[in-house]
């Protein structure tokens, strides 16, 4: 118990030294992120030092409030001032618990960052390869990764074998709002379902 | 009385690539929330709830029990199916006018098949002749500029489209296997014996799912988990799929809109 104890504040004292600058350049920024994800991993098996470690990196690193707005699609122009930020407090919370839980899966993910695509002067894609273990073929990653202020690159998306996650929460959205007559209260009702699970 | 049904299928065919007119663009293939019709979701809903159940009770299990044989020989397996489900790849590669493509499935059938030992080795990808991903009906019809149509979900078969489950029956006519174990001409004249019995299909189909489902059971697991809603969340991931299928491409440029994200701003 001791040790798991000191081991964890070892690891969080580690992490909060190196955490806190990125590089300006989008693969230099991609591999950043990988490794301290990987570190993050492979440092304990406790569920709960991941969950906090890695919400933080995505806090840091992720544009949340600009996927916050994509997922909403057509209904972002509908909702006032007061239901946006219900909706950005709770799609925080809601993507956060999503990104993270989808990542404590894996225990020790082998990425490669491989070459750089620049789509215009607000995108750059990062191509990465997860290596293919037993269980599973290996996996291209793609991340769009937003590029308008070019000393703090910020993730917007990731494309798992040309799948956009941002895509298909949005159309997960959409349905569920369409399925309730466009009442965007239906929406926060679920997301707070899903914090709460 | 097979060969009279084929004309009039491909005839049919040829009429609705016709009514379409342009036919689907990169663009409409890259699509958006907007443009994915469902056909009937009240009853697409309530068959995507029967095959959940299904899969819960018999298709994961299933799978998870193929997950504990040897590593190996799921792998050979696997090149087993792939190497027969190669025949419908290069049947839709001549179809849609690849015959590079063709060629490349056509030698690694060949290598596969004999020094592959009946396919259970791959060493076509080591000569140097790579797996360049399946294709099927539906896909060749996305091809030829035959749009996508409505969405829905059938029992057991899971997720389609309209032009998809064309395609299905499509297959049905232009796979090999198929015809070589259901074919009665052949099978009571040239070829006939057991091997060669419909049942075979059968199981070779259902041992390409259970394979299949065995090498996604954590994504599934991992989508089930963080949707909320698996329904849309399945279909956008479907038909995605597809539209990166036909496009024969994993690059983001040319499987996503990027104009959805040309208007996003936060500062």
């Amino acid at each position: 118990m001791k040790k798991k104890i000191l081991i964890i504040i070892f690891s969080t004292f580690a992490f909060t030294q190196s955490a806190f600058s990125y590089s300006a350049d989008p693969k230099e920024f991609i591999t950043e992120i990988v490794n301290e994800t990987k570190k993050i991993l492979v440092a304990t098996n406790s569920k709960e030092f991941k969950t906090e470690k890695l919400s933080e990196l995505a806090l840091k690193t992720v544009d949340i409030k600009g996927v916050a707005y994509y997922s909403l699609g057509k209904y972002k122009k509908k909702l006032s001032e007061e239901q946006m930020v219900k909706f950005l407090d709770l799609f925080e919370k809601y993507f956060l618990k999503s990104f993270t839980s989808r990542l404590t899966d894996y225990s020790d993910p082998k990425i490669n960052v491989i070459e750089t695509q620049v789509l215009n002067d607000k995108y750059t894609i990062v191509k990465s390869l997860l290596l293919a273990t037993s269980k599973r073929p290996e996996v291209n990653i793609e991340w769009r990764v937003y590029t308008k202020d070019t000393n703090r690159p910020l993730i917007r998306d990731l494309i798992i074998e040309g799948l956009s996650l941002a895509r298909t929460q949005k159309e997960e959205f959409s349905s569920v709002i369409e399925a309730n007559n466009g009442d965007i209260n239906k929406l926060f009702l679920s997301l707070k379902e899903f914090i709460a699970k | 009385m097979i060969k009279k049904t084929i004309s009039t299928f491909f005839v049919l065919m040829l009429l609705q690539i016709n009514a379409v007119n342009a036919g689907s663009t990169n663009e409409e293939l890259k699509g958006s929330s907007e443009s994915s019709k469902e056909c009937f979701e009240g009853l697409s809903r309530a068959m995507f709830k029967f095959n959940h159940t299904m899969d819960k009770a018999i298709f994961r299990p299933v799978a998870k029990g193929y997950r504990s044989i040897p590593a190996p020989i799921r792998k050979a397996t696997g090149n087993a199916v792939n190497n027969l489900r190669s025949l419908l790849t290069a049947s839709n590669n001549i179809l849609q006018g690849d015959f590079k493509k063709a060629g490349n499935t056509a030698a690694r059938f060949g290598i596969n098949t004999t020094a592959g030992v009946l396919g259970f080795f791959d060493p076509a990808t080591k000569l140097g002749f790579e797996d360049e991903g399946k294709e099927d009906f539906g896909q060749t019809m996305g091809v030829w500029g035959v749009k996508t149509g409505c969405y829905f979900v059938l029992p057991v078969l899971g997720p389609t489209t309209t032009r998809d489950v064309v395609g299905k029956v499509g297959n049905v006519f232009l796979d090999p296997v198929y015809q070589i174990t259901h074919n009665s001409e052949i099978s009571n004249g040239v070829v006939g014996n057991g091997n060669y019995s419909e049942h075979n299909y059968y199981y070779y189909r259902g041992t390409e799912s259970v394979d299949f489902r065995a090498k996604n059971i954590e994504s599934f697991d991992s989508v089930e988990k963080n949707s909320i809603d698996l329904y849309a969340s399945l279909k956008s991931l479907y038909l995605q799929n597809r539209a990166k299928k036909i496009i024969n491409s994993t690059s983001t440029t040319d499987t996503q809109n990027d104009d959805d994200w040309e208007e996003i701003e936060t500062d």
